[in-house]
């Protein structure tokens, strides 16, 4: 295990925590209003499968991301016409949700393609491949700064896009007016209506933000880590989102940690098989792919503490008659 | 030979008259659907080639979930078809139950044992066929590391993995096989993200030539071999065309072959339950070779390969197979 092995180690996972991240923070605007979104893996699944056919039948990488990013908030706005104004169960839209983007993308997938649901390869152009910032490719020869540039400033633009997008919600949730009047309204929608302000309308703001940021991770998944579409391959990133999410009580920095043990798990999935570990020899497959949920049961029964979901979660705003 | 040959087709033109009213085959594929490009696309291909060439008619049906495994067979045998195939091991205990319910009607399936007195068996020897194509990746790997990516740490798959091994030993006994797996639910076969992570993960310790048996998994496995300058190696169907020029070779399970076989019997009233084994000899795996691959294979290699499939074939080597010869030593 030498320097080479590190480097190649945190660049996997924060390839694996960037759609990851995306999610965690689309999930955390929309429940930060009070709607709680349980159809975040269903968005990045109809997004995914959206850029990734656009991205072969256009062949433009960003008239593909648009289209994408379209199609998630297509989805989220399902969701908020249910929740929001139809005031019907959030938890019940969302499994719909889910259900409705694994059947579409199928479906449609295969009038489009017939191969089974499949897309084909998206062509170059078509695609994000890494993007360098900077000097990154000039430091290429330089012992440990230039691996360790090459992993932090060569990368696919969405990794760039979820880290930044870190600070930028911390920003807009706690030092803006929009950001103060969304987390009033999923804790105490009432004031927020008392004060003036119309609830329906920032709560379809919050949604319209989390369809956004569902859909960067989608395309990230068939744009940028992969070329093309596969039935399902958003593989259950939604509800680990969900679970960092809870992990990180709702909170943006504490989100980016929580994305990146899980992301660092998912790499060490792949580094850790058949390998000879300290004292206990070589560990079981099947123990290695355990481990992350080993680990978020350990770490919320015994170190998160109490988890507390915004106040209004869940429940939809009815004005007093 | 020849008249013998033409004995034969004489006789099944014979039994082909005779029966042809009698048969009504039908086809269930695995989750993959049909159009897989990969192996339920292989026994479609086999079932076509039925059709095309005696006119009978076939039904086929994709299932969408597992519970619709026990429905979809059910209903073909009680609408009267026979003989029915479901392809792929996830069958097997719907198969075992329904075949049981229709005595009269004879089933089969692909890539698992039944144990019932009206079920046909097809069984690959994929060690076999991963053997060879172990073999062409040590001698096309530069760094004497090459890549093994499974779907799921199942017998099924170690068998590919520890044949892969023991090919890999045989051309270049100092050389290194990584082998991952990728996860253990449904999902390790359609998660082309972790199949990329893990060949990257390879590829950053030295592995250049990395071979997949992990279905849907394996398309990001070829991505990344493809994007990262290395060669992948495809499975099932010929892969060779997805990435041409990055995939060294692609390891076939001749489904098709085993499809239009159990059409064909049945037809001509030759259905045999029980083992049906399809190895190098029977020529049920193989590897392709077509022009996406050509430049990446020289005379060497091919001749090397070509003499081991011979060997193998006469049992002059044997290769391991985890599933009746225990762990693999490899």
């Amino acid at each position: 295990m030498d320097f080479g092995f590190w480097i190649s180690f945190f660049d996997s996972t924060l390839r694996s925590a960037t759609p990851l991240l995306l999610a965690c923070l689309a999930g955390l605007y929309s429940e930060r209003s009070g709607v709680f979104d349980i159809g975040l893996e269903g968005k990045i699944l109809a997004s995914a499968f959206a850029g990734a056919a656009a991205g072969v039948l256009i062949g433009d990488a960003y008239i593909a991301l648009f289209i994408a990013v379209m199609v998630s908030v297509f989805f989220a706005l399902i969701h908020g016409v249910a929740c929001i104004t139809f005031r019907g169960n959030q938890i019940v839209s969302g499994v719909a949700i889910n259900f409705l983007a694994a059947g579409l993308t199928a479906v449609i997938g295969n009038a489009l393609f017939s191969m089974g649901g499949r897309t084909p390869q998206i062509p170059e152009d078509g695609r994000f491949r890494e993007f360098p910032l900077f000097f990154a490719d000039r430091l290429e020869g330089v012992p440990v700064i230039g691996p360790l540039a090459d992993v932090l400033l060569n990368q696919p633009s969405f990794v760039y896009m979820a880290f930044l997008a870190v600070p930028f919600t911390w920003y807009v949730l706690f030092r803006t007016r929009f950001g103060l009047r969304l987390r009033a309204v999923g804790e105490n929608p009432a004031a927020v209506d008392t004060a003036g302000i119309s609830v329906i309308r920032l709560r379809y703001q919050a949604v319209i933000c989390c369809g956004i940021l569902c859909g960067l991770a989608g395309a990230t998944l068939s744009m940028a880590l992969n070329a093309g579409f596969v039935n399902n391959m958003s593989a259950g990133r939604g509800f680990i989102a969900l679970a960092a999410l809870i992990f990180a009580k709702w909170r943006p920095v504490q989100a980016m940690f929580a994305c990146l043990l899980f992301g660092f798990l998912d790499a060490s999935e792949a580094r850790l098989q058949g390998r000879e570990l300290w004292l206990v020899g070589e560990v079981p497959v099947q123990f290695i792919q355990a481990l992350p949920y080993v680990l978020v049961v350990v770490l919320l029964a015994g170190f998160i503490g109490k988890a507390r979901a915004p106040k209004a979660g869940g429940v939809a705003y009815v004005k007093e008659r | 030979m020849f008249k013998t040959l033409v004995a034969a087709a004489a006789a099944s033109m014979v039994a082909l008259a005779a029966y042809a009213q009698d048969i009504n085959p039908a086809v269930v594929y695995d989750l993959g659907g049909r159009n897989d490009q990969s192996f339920n696309q292989a026994a479609f291909t086999g079932a076509e080639r039925f059709k095309d060439e005696t006119g009978i008619e076939y039904r086929d049906f994709e299932i969408q979930n597992d519970a619709q495994r026990e429905q979809a067979l059910r209903r073909f045998a009680r609408n009267g078809h026979n003989p029915i195939i479901a392809i792929g091991f996830s069958h097997g205990s719907a198969v075992d139950k329904v075949a049981a319910e229709f005595p009269d009607t004879n089933f089969a399936i692909v890539d698992m044992v039944v144990d019932q007195p009206n079920v046909r068996s097809i069984v690959f020897k994929e060690h076999e066929g991963s053997f060879l194509v172990g073999m062409m990746a040590a001698m096309a790997s530069e760094t004497g590391t090459v890549g093994f990516v499974g779907g799921m740490d199942i017998p099924l798959i170690q068998r590919f993995q520890c044949g892969y091994a023991q090919g890999v030993k045989a051309a270049n006994p100092d050389a290194t096989v990584l082998a991952n797996m990728t996860g253990t639910d449904g999902s390790a076969w359609n998660n082309p993200t972790r199949g990329s992570e893990l060949t990257r993960a390879q590829i950053d310790a030295g592995a250049d030539v990395v071979y997949h048996a992990a279905g849907g998994t394996g398309v990001g496995v070829l991505q990344a071999a493809a994007d990262a300058g290395k060669l992948g190696i495809g499975v099932d169907s010929n892969q060779n065309g997805m990435h041409p020029g990055s995939v060294l070779t692609s390891m076939l399970k001749r489904v098709d072959n085993a499809v239009y076989n159990t059409f064909m019997d049945a037809m001509n009233g030759e259905f045999e339950p029980g083992f049906n084994v399809n190895g190098l000899a029977q020529r049920g795996v193989g590897f392709a070779v077509d022009e996406n691959n050509a430049e990446l294979l020289d005379d060497a290699m091919l001749a090397a390969v070509y003499q081991a499939a011979y060997d193998i074939s006469t049992g002059a080597i044997v290769v391991h197979d985890v599933m009746s010869d225990g762990p693999c030593p490899f």
